[in-house]
């Protein structure tokens, strides 16, 4: 399988702060890969520069025709803004050249209800906000999903639903999935591979198998695991 | 009133509708405010120079544009801060430069004689803000929703950012001849406020903003002419009445 992304010795910092440092890896065509870490370990500045987004040293290489659909952990919008979901998909199917069919697709695919998608995108819920920004990343059949902490502030079956949903999508159209998750039991599930990042710059890459060991765990989050542990060999 | 005014306060008002419409919702409401005062020591420099204080106006209008983009790009820096300092800055240069009658004029704004110059500005620049931002539109709306979002969309968010300015400023300079330095920019963020009130949807806001704009330059004109004051005021306190009335049919959030 040809590699989708391949980055090397990438170096992110802000201001006096470096938060990732000379980290490599590469992501095959249609594989999925879960970024774990603690906080403030710079996953979502990660994401940031893969999407160029953030300046950064060293390389980000995408495949040529790399279309993204990114989903992001929580955006700040005010609850009076006048723009409904519609409006919203409307907007990026324009831009990529979506029909309207197009739209409804997506919108049936997550789930995400006419009445629904006509509100005001700053009064929907969590759950609903995250599946219109699911649909959103859907439009123009995006070959990659970045996923930032999806599920933060949806309910268990609301979970449920979106990880059925990328699984379904990523058989039928060989998505490449990179998601950031706190969830060890879901990496164990979804990612082939984990890409650890914890504090100071130590991070570590391979298969969850390699990866989700009570030592590497614990050197990446600063503190024993057992906790988590108990998910990834659970059920 | 003749209609090369009437053209001209009209085409002012659409442009002030539909920019607006994109400076709330980019929560650039002070900004927008302080942002007018700018065109304040490019009028009275022009006025010491004795050349069109339009002119200067609005190339003053497009450095602050400019300076603006150029302190958005900067992160670990407050924009609203900066922004404040400078263009209070600016206010008190301008007052310097311009003093007692032409002070007046340029901060509250005096209609007057129609120069052929002026009316060719102030036809086509309405029509230029508007075609631009019916066709950034989708982009500025997904780029103000996130600009991650925006990049993963191939948009180019600091060009976007730099073409709204510009239309901004253009703007502003439209309303300097009618409403002065200082109310413009509550043309450009009191119809858009009180559209967002009443609004559900994007073309909603854009029809009330643009409707309340064009209202009340039109409603402000002809109490003008009956009460024999100031245009400009009067112009400000029908919008501001519009959204204070909107008030009451707020949209639950």
């Amino acid at each position: 399988m040809p590699d989708r992304l391949v980055v090397s010795s990438l170096g992110v910092r802000f201001g006096k702060t470096q938060v990732l440092r000379s980290l490599s890896f590469s992501v095959p065509d249609g594989a999925t890969m879960a970024v774990i870490g603690p906080n403030g370990a710079g996953k979502t500045a990660l994401f940031k520069a893969l999407i160029g987004s953030l300046p950064s040293t060293g390389t980000v290489a995408w495949a040529e025709g790399t279309r993204f659909g990114y989903v992001p952990q929580r955006l700040d919008l005010e609850r009076d803004l006048p723009l409904s979901g519609r409006d919203f998909l409307h907007a990026k199917a324009a831009l990529v050249k979506a029909s309207v069919s197009e739209v409804k697709r997506v919108t049936r695919l997550v789930n995400l209800g006419h009445e629904v998608a006509r509100r005001p995108i700053g009064g929907l819920s969590g759950g609903q906000f995250q599946r219109l920004l699911l649909a959103f990343a859907l439009l123009g059949h995006p070959n990659v999903l970045l996923f930032d902490e999806p599920t933060t502030g949806i309910d268990e079956p609301g979970e449920e639903l979106l990880y059925a949903t990328v699984e379904r999508l990523q058989r039928e159209e060989k998505l490449t999935v990179i998601l950031i998750s706190h969830e060890l039991s879901l990496v164990y599930r979804m990612a082939g591979l984990v890409l650890c990042l914890g504090r100071r710059g130590v991070s570590c890459f391979g298969p969850p198998r390699q990866i989700l060991t009570p030592e590497t765990l614990e050197r990446t989050y600063g503190a024993p695991m057992d906790h988590y542990l108990h998910d990834v060999h659970g059920p | 009133m003749d209609p090369s005014a009437l053209l001209l306060s009209s085409g002012m008002a659409v442009a002030a509708g539909v920019v607006g419409c994109f400076a709330v919702m980019r929560r650039m409401t002070l900004a927008a405010d302080a942002m007018s005062h700018v065109a304040l020591p490019g009028i009275g420099l022009a006025l010491v120079l004795h050349l069109n204080p339009v002119i200067g106006g609005v190339a003053m209008l497009l450095v602050g544009a400019v300076l603006i983009w150029g302190l958005e790009q900067r992160t670990g820096i407050s924009t609203e801060t900066v922004v404040g300092v400078v263009f209070s800055f600016a206010l008190a240069v301008g007052s310097m430069l311009a003093s007692g009658e032409e002070l007046i004029d340029a901060l509250l704004g005096k209609p007057g004689v129609v120069r052929p110059t002026e009316l060719v500005f102030g036809l086509l620049a309405p029509l230029a803000v508007v075609v631009f931002l019916v066709w950034a539109r989708n982009r500025l709306l997904i780029a103000l929703v996130s600009p991650d979002l925006a990049r993963t969309v191939n948009i180019h968010v600091e060009r976007l950012n730099l073409g709204f300015l510009v239309a901004f400023a253009l703007t502003v300079a439209l309303g300097l001849r009618y409403l002065g330095v200082l109310l413009m920019g509550s043309l450009i963020i009191i119809p858009a406020a009180t559209a967002k009130h009443l609004a559900g949807n994007i073309r909603a806001m854009f029809l009330l903003a643009v409707g309340v704009s064009v209202g009340s330059t039109l409603a402000g004109t002809a109490l003008a002419s009956i009460l024999h004051r100031p245009t400009g005021p009067l112009i400000i306190a029908v919008a501001a009445g519009c959204f204070f009335v909107s008030l009451a049919w707020r949209r639950p959030a």
